[in-house]
């Protein structure tokens, strides 16, 4: 069996919705896009139903065009309002039971690995804090002490957003919310602190204030679980709706929540260090030979 | 397995209503190499083969949904398929073919006229009249679900033609669905047309479905099929006048 799964048998092309054919001539696929290149390439992902204005849906989109080769990553994602969107995305997607995306994730990139031993397959599960923090703590926290080579992304809304407003464990203590009346009882859990404890190769922290941060920082997660070991990006991503956050405000909040508490923050394991500048190395030397 | 004429669930054109069962669980089983199944009964695969070519010949808007097992180019043995699918394709006059390309569930909107999905199959069928129709290519557990919601709320005849075990919720179906078989239907498509089997459209070849949407947004030139050719039929499934004025405060 050949890898071209993208790609119309004889014949078919004609008969592909206008959208497929976009993606063939003009896709993601087989290439790294760049976020400059946005609105001029058709993208794995552009229609969805979450909120308007949401900034889980830009955040989505930009994970899109940072995952290094989108023709072999499977996505893990469960219950929670970003599924939403990412089950409409052009990459395969599979669907974990609230709570088993990083036991899903682990059997996924155990069986590819064993089937398509020359062809690196990249895992990523994409999923809110109360999947992955909450519900799915065990497995999450496992996976990372089991060293297993896959990214988890963590849609950090603070919120359980899609049904309708319960604290999670990443929501900021006293937060009162819709079904948190009296406001929440404990601090925000520290995810950052646990995956380092666990052995994560690469942890970071960000806000959707900068796209090329964003593109570049799920690449760089997404190549060093490749090599080195299990990665994880906590992404603050506002619900506009359970915060009550104006659309036209909700970049504005990211800013203001970015400057106060959720800045830009990156940690390296040694081995994780010494493997990306050497291939950061390896990739400035090619760039220049192609040149 | 032979059946003799009993049926133990009669698996036919709906509408069947809201969640029909599944027919395995009814007692129809599924047919062996060499068989087929026509509307829960197992019969010889030339029978099945000429039963779904007398459907697609004489029912109206006949529609095939090539699946992702057979539109992507995804191995050698799909690649060489095509050809033989498009030969099937030009026995049937006014054909019309709506992909099925990934089972993504596509919201907020599909469009019925380019694209068939499996959450929603319905949506395409009704929007395009379509009262016989082929699956091919599909995957075994994503085809259950689809023959099933076909089943409950359209009046259109489906037949599957699996590449594996074939599929006891169509209402005719054959298994191992290899090239050669493609070969042997498009023969029996032909057999039936010389045994006096009308065709229900006249000429030769394939509608452009989705002919708009390919004409303007991919700047090629399609032309637009004869109104004749798209009179769409009247049957109970599509009947209903819609109902205005509901009461909203009713008991
Ligand atoms: C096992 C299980 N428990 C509960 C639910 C109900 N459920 C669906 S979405 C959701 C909350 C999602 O919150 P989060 O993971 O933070 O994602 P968000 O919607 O905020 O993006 C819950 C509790 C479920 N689907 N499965
Ligand atoms: S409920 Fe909140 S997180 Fe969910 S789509 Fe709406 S704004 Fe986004």
């Amino acid at each position: 069996m050949s890898l071209k799964t993208i790609q119309a048998a004889p014949g078919f092309q004609d008969y592909l919705p206008k959208e497929y054919q976009d993606l063939l001539e003009d896709g993601p696929f087989f290439q790294q896009r760049k976020v400059s290149e946005l609105g001029s390439f058709k993208e794995a992902i552009e229609e969805h139903p979450m909120c308007a204005g949401c900034a889980m849906t830009l955040f989505i989109r930009l994970v899109y065009v940072g995952l290094p080769s989108l023709e072999h990553t499977v996505i893990c994602g469960t219950a929670g309002c970003g599924r939403l969107a990412i089950s409409q995305g052009a990459v395969p997607f599979v669907y974990g039971n609230y709570g088993d995306t990083n036991a899903v994730a682990t059997g996924l990139k155990r069986g590819l690995d064993i089937r398509f031993k020359d062809q690196p397959k990249d895992v990523v599960v994409m999923a809110g804090d109360g999947g992955l923090a909450d519900i799915g703590f065990h497995a999450v926290m496992h996976s990372w002490f089991r060293k297993e080579k896959f990214t988890t992304i963590m849609l950090d809304n603070e919120v359980y957003g899609n049904t309708g407003g319960q604290d999670s464990g990443m929501t900021q203590k006293g937060m009162v919310m819709k079904m948190a009346p009296t406001g929440k009882k404990f601090e925000k859990m520290d995810m950052l602190g646990l995956a380092k404890t666990a052995g994560v190769a690469y942890t970071a922290r960000i806000s959707p204030t900068n796209p090329t941060r964003v593109a570049n920082t799920v690449r760089k997660a997404v190549l060093i679980a490749r090599e080195v070991g299990p990665t994880f990006i906590q992404a603050y991503t506002s619900c506009n709706i359970e915060y009550a956050i104006p659309t036209p405000k909700v970049m504005d909040d990211a800013r203001e929540v970015e400057k106060d508490r959720y800045g830009y923050l990156e940690y390296f394991s040694d081995e994780a260090k010494t493997y990306w500048e050497e291939s950061e190395k390896e990739r400035k030397r090619l760039r220049k030979a192609e040149k | 397995m032979t059946q003799g004429n009993k049926v133990a669930y009669p698996v036919v054109p709906g509408p069947e209503g809201i969640l029909p069962p599944a027919a395995t669980m009814m007692g129809v089983p599924l047919p062996e190499e060499g068989e087929g199944l026509v509307e829960g009964r197992i019969v010889g695969e030339q029978e099945a083969l000429e039963t779904a070519a007398i459907a697609l010949l004489t029912r109206k808007n006949a529609t095939l949904f090539p699946g992702p097992l057979v539109l992507w180019g995804w191995n050698d043995h799909t690649n060489e398929k095509a050809k033989y699918f498009f030969d099937v394709a030009n026995e049937l006059p006014g054909i019309r073919i709506i992909p099925m390309p990934d089972y993504r569930p596509i919201y907020p909107k599909i469009d019925p006229e380019a694209v068939i999905n499996p959450c929603h199959p319905n949506l395409t069928i009704w929007h395009n009249k379509i009262e016989a129709c082929v699956f091919i290519g599909v995957h075994c557990h994503f085809a259950n679900i689809t023959l099933k919601m076909v089943r409950a709320g359209t009046n259109c005849y489906t037949i599957a033609l699996c590449a594996e075990a074939g599929h006891e919720d169509a209402m005719c179906s054959v298994p191992n669905f290899d090239i050669e078989k493609l070969v042997r239907f498009r023969d029996a498509i032909i057999k039936v047309k010389k045994n006096g089997i009308k065709p229900l459209y006249e000429g030769k070849g394939i509608i452009p479905t989705g002919w708009a949407q390919i004409s303007r947004l991919s700047g090629k030139p399609v032309e637009k099929p004869k109104d004749d050719l798209l009179e769409v039929g009247v049957t109970g499934a599509f009947s209903h006048e819609l109902e205005t004025g509901l009461d909203d405060t009713a008991e």
